[in-house]
């Protein structure tokens, strides 16, 4: 029985790992500056850093190297506690003004 | 070592003492340091001068190299010759004397312990400046006394008058000594040192080698320091001024002891002058020149100390007429007789004012003969010093001054005689005015107290028997023989001028009142331009200070600080300003334009890297 991962790879250029996360990221960027949902924009962010995850992985695999493994589970991380921060912040934010219109929320400026 | 740095050390310690703790010691205290500290001075040269008798060459104590840098190389040294003899001892004694003095005049004064400390702090100055073994030295005295000179004459800086003429004094002074450095710089680059020793001994030995020009312009440059600091034509006008502080202040330093410190100067430098006949033709017409001004402006002032203070700068010309004819050790006699007599001239005038309560105008007084009878007594005592009456003081000097300037070119001692006649007349006009006839005043004037009337007593006999010392010989050694023909005809002549004018003021001022009055209306036009000065002040105001002011304020403030100055601060923090402006527009609060910023900044940093091959 061939080994499944060597056929997909050979199957699969790196390519296309890489235009898969390059339209992942570009969608979450477009939802982030488009959407004006806070929870809408918080998904995109995720979107966007899995994006990034995905192109890490890829060149880990091609490369040969474990420095993208770890990478990704760096941002993994991070992810988890922005997440935690992000929706305390969302919840807050819901409680006072009653909106999660994300351009009501502009009062701190110059 | 004889250890002459103890000299200025010890009225330093006591200006530090007054200065610092002076407002909350009592007087008795205050006046014991001042007093205390020049005493210990004056002893101090005494006892040198004692042990370096007779002093034949010059004796030099090397304290500490002060500046060495390629050719500069200057030590803080001091030495005494014969000259700084004559000067340490004219120096301390008037100080001391001046000081006592002071005691009593300013008793009722505020900022007593303020004045004492100036007038220790002024000894200290002038006590370097004698004692200098190069001019970078002197050069610290020289601006020292300057210093404390505009302290003392604003000493009450309440009064406008009195701060305008320490500022014009200092201001003033600020010209001559443009010229002394200039004239320190250009010995430095021609002899490669400022040490006198080493200057001098170069002047003599290469006379020949140096460039005449270069020596005249020297010595030329030294008298323009020299006219301002002894109030010499063109730059006396702050003299008459200066007398705004007290009177005390006006008797030390601006007759007896700084204002000399031009003529100190000079005889210091004769070497240098030897060279230059022209540079000696300058300093003997300077004198001449001022002699005669001042004296005839003198007699037409009715403020005793201006007559005194126009007299100071008349004998000063003299002393540089003295200078320029070749006869130093003469010109430094005149500094110590008339030390002796301004000096006295100046408390007398300050024992008057003390005894009618601050008024100094000669036509309110009159009559003062029986009611302050010492005052009077040590008053006439100066006038005919310095009238030249003989035997007292001024006769021997001021003969020795004409003698060598008769031998020098005649005209000059005829000069010098008119203004000895001239001389005599104002002096002996402020005594009339001011003890004869009846009293003009309202005052109740009362005699001085003894602090004040002992060293009045001390200086009148000086100035009486002053003549007796006998300086010229003294001081042949170090000027060379000098000594002009002794002509009994020259010595009448200018005795029997000092006589004339002593008679004419008495037949103007006691024997026929009436009579300037008349005169002065004859000679109409002429009486007023002297009355005014000439006009000499309005002269440099429209000449000189408006024009530097009103150019100062239309270009100076008007453009160049409002504009460029002001433009330039201002635009930056416009700029700033502007800018910040701009980019606050950045921070809208909006979350999702903060985010199209850094996808912006993304694509412009990628796009820039990969423009310019960063990612290869």
């Amino acid at each position: 029985m061939p080994d499944l991962t060597h056929v997909l790879a050979a199957q699969v250029p790196l390519s296309w790992y890489l235009i898969l996360s390059v339209i992942l990221f570009v969608i979450g960027a477009a939802g982030f500056l488009i959407r004006r949902n806070i929870l809408t924009v918080f998904m995109c962010i995720e979107l966007m850093l899995n994006a990034v995850n995905l192109s890490f992985l890829s060149f880990s695999h091609q490369l040969k190297n474990v420095d993208g493994h770890i990478y990704s589970f760096f941002v993994m991380v991070v992810a988890a506690a922005e997440a935690a921060v992000g929706l305390a912040i969302i919840l807050t934010v819901f409680k006072n003004r009653a909106t999660l219109e994300i351009d009501e929320v502009s009062s701190l400026k110059l | 070592m004889h250890h002459l740095w103890l000299i200025p050390a010890f009225p330093l310690a006591g200006f530090l003492v007054n200065g610092i703790a002076g407002r909350r010691l009592p007087k008795a205290l205050v006046n014991t340091f001042a007093i205390g500290s020049v005493l210990l001075s004056f002893l101090w040269v005494l006892k040198v001068l004692a042990d370096l008798q007779p002093l034949e060459a010059a004796y030099t104590e090397r304290y500490f190299t002060w500046i060495r840098s390629g050719i500069v190389n200057v030590g803080f040294d001091f030495m005494v010759d014969r000259l700084t003899a004559v000067m340490l001892l004219v120096v301390t004694g008037i100080g001391l004397l001046i000081h006592i003095y002071s005691v009593g005049y300013m008793a009722h004064e505020a900022g007593y312990d303020r004045f004492f400390a100036f007038l220790n702090l002024f000894m200290f100055f002038m006590l370097v400046l004698v004692l200098a073994a190069n001019y970078l030295v002197l050069f610290i005295g020289w601006e020292g006394v300057g210093l404390c000179s505009y302290l003392l004459i604003g000493f009450y800086y309440l009064k406008k008058s009195a701060t305008d003429a320490g500022k014009k004094a200092f201001v003033v002074n600020r010209v001559g000594d443009l010229g002394f450095s200039l004239g320190m710089f250009l010995t430095l680059l021609t002899f490669g040192s400022l040490d006198f020793a080493a200057v001098f001994g170069k002047a003599q030995a290469e006379a020949s080698a140096l460039n005449p020009q270069t020596v005249t312009l020297i010595c030329l440059l030294l008298l323009v320091g020299a006219t301002g600091k002894s109030a010499q034509v063109p730059l006396y006008v702050w003299l008459p001024d200066a007398m705004e502080g007290p009177t005390p202040v006006s008797a030390l330093i601006h007759a007896a002891t700084m204002v000399t410190a031009g003529v100190y100067m000079v005889a210091r430098s004769a070497p240098l002058y030897n060279l230059s006949p022209t540079a000696m033709e300058v300093v003997a017409i300077v004198g001449l020149l001022t002699a005669v001004l001042a004296a005839t402006i003198g007699m037409t002032q009715y403020d005793i100390k201006k007559v005194f203070a126009y007299s100071t700068v008349s004998q000063l010309g003299y002393m540089f007429l003295g200078l320029g004819v070749g006869a130093y050790s003469a010109a430094v006699f005149h500094i110590m007789t008339h030390a002796f007599f301004k000096a006295l001239l100046f408390l007398g005038a300050g024992s008057v004012i003390h005894a009618l309560s601050g008024e100094q105008d000669l036509r309110m007084m009159g009559g003062l003969r029986s009611k302050i009878p010492v005052t009077f007594t040590v008053l006439l005592a100066a006038a005919v010093a310095i009238a030249g009456v003989p035997p007292f003081s001024g006769f021997h000097s001021k003969d020795a001054i004409l003698l060598a300037a008769h031998a020098h070119a005649p005209w000059m001692f005829w000069v010098g005689v008119a203004t000895a006649a001239m001389t005599a007349f104002y002096v002996f006009r402020a005594i009339f005015l001011c003890f004869f006839g009846t009293y003009r005043g309202d005052a109740h004037p009362h005699e001085s107290p003894l602090v004040m009337t002992l060293p009045l007593g001390v200086l009148a006999l000086l100035s009486l028997a002053g003549g007796y010392f006998n300086v010229p010989h003294y001081l042949a050694p170090l000027f060379g023989g000098e000594h002009a023909p002794h002509d009994e005809t020259l010595v009448y002549a200018s005795v029997a001028a000092g006589l004339a004018g002593i008679g004419l003021a008495w037949l103007c001022y006691v024997a026929a009142p009436g009579l300037p009055e008349r005169f002065s209306q004859m000679l109409g036009g002429l009486y007023r331009l002297v009355y005014n000065k000439y006009y000499v002040d309005e002269m440099y105001d429209a000449v000189i200070v408006h024009p530097i002011r009103d150019g100062s304020r239309a270009l100076l403030w008007g453009v160049v600080d409002a504009r460029l100055v002001d433009g330039a601060v201002n635009g930056a923090g416009a700029l700033a300003k502007a800018v910040g402006a701009g980019l606050r527009q950045m921070q809208s609060g909006y979350i999702r334009r903060y985010a199209a910023w850094v996808v912006l900044g993304s694509v412009a940093i990628v796009a820039a890297a990969a423009f310019w091959g960063g990612m290869r």
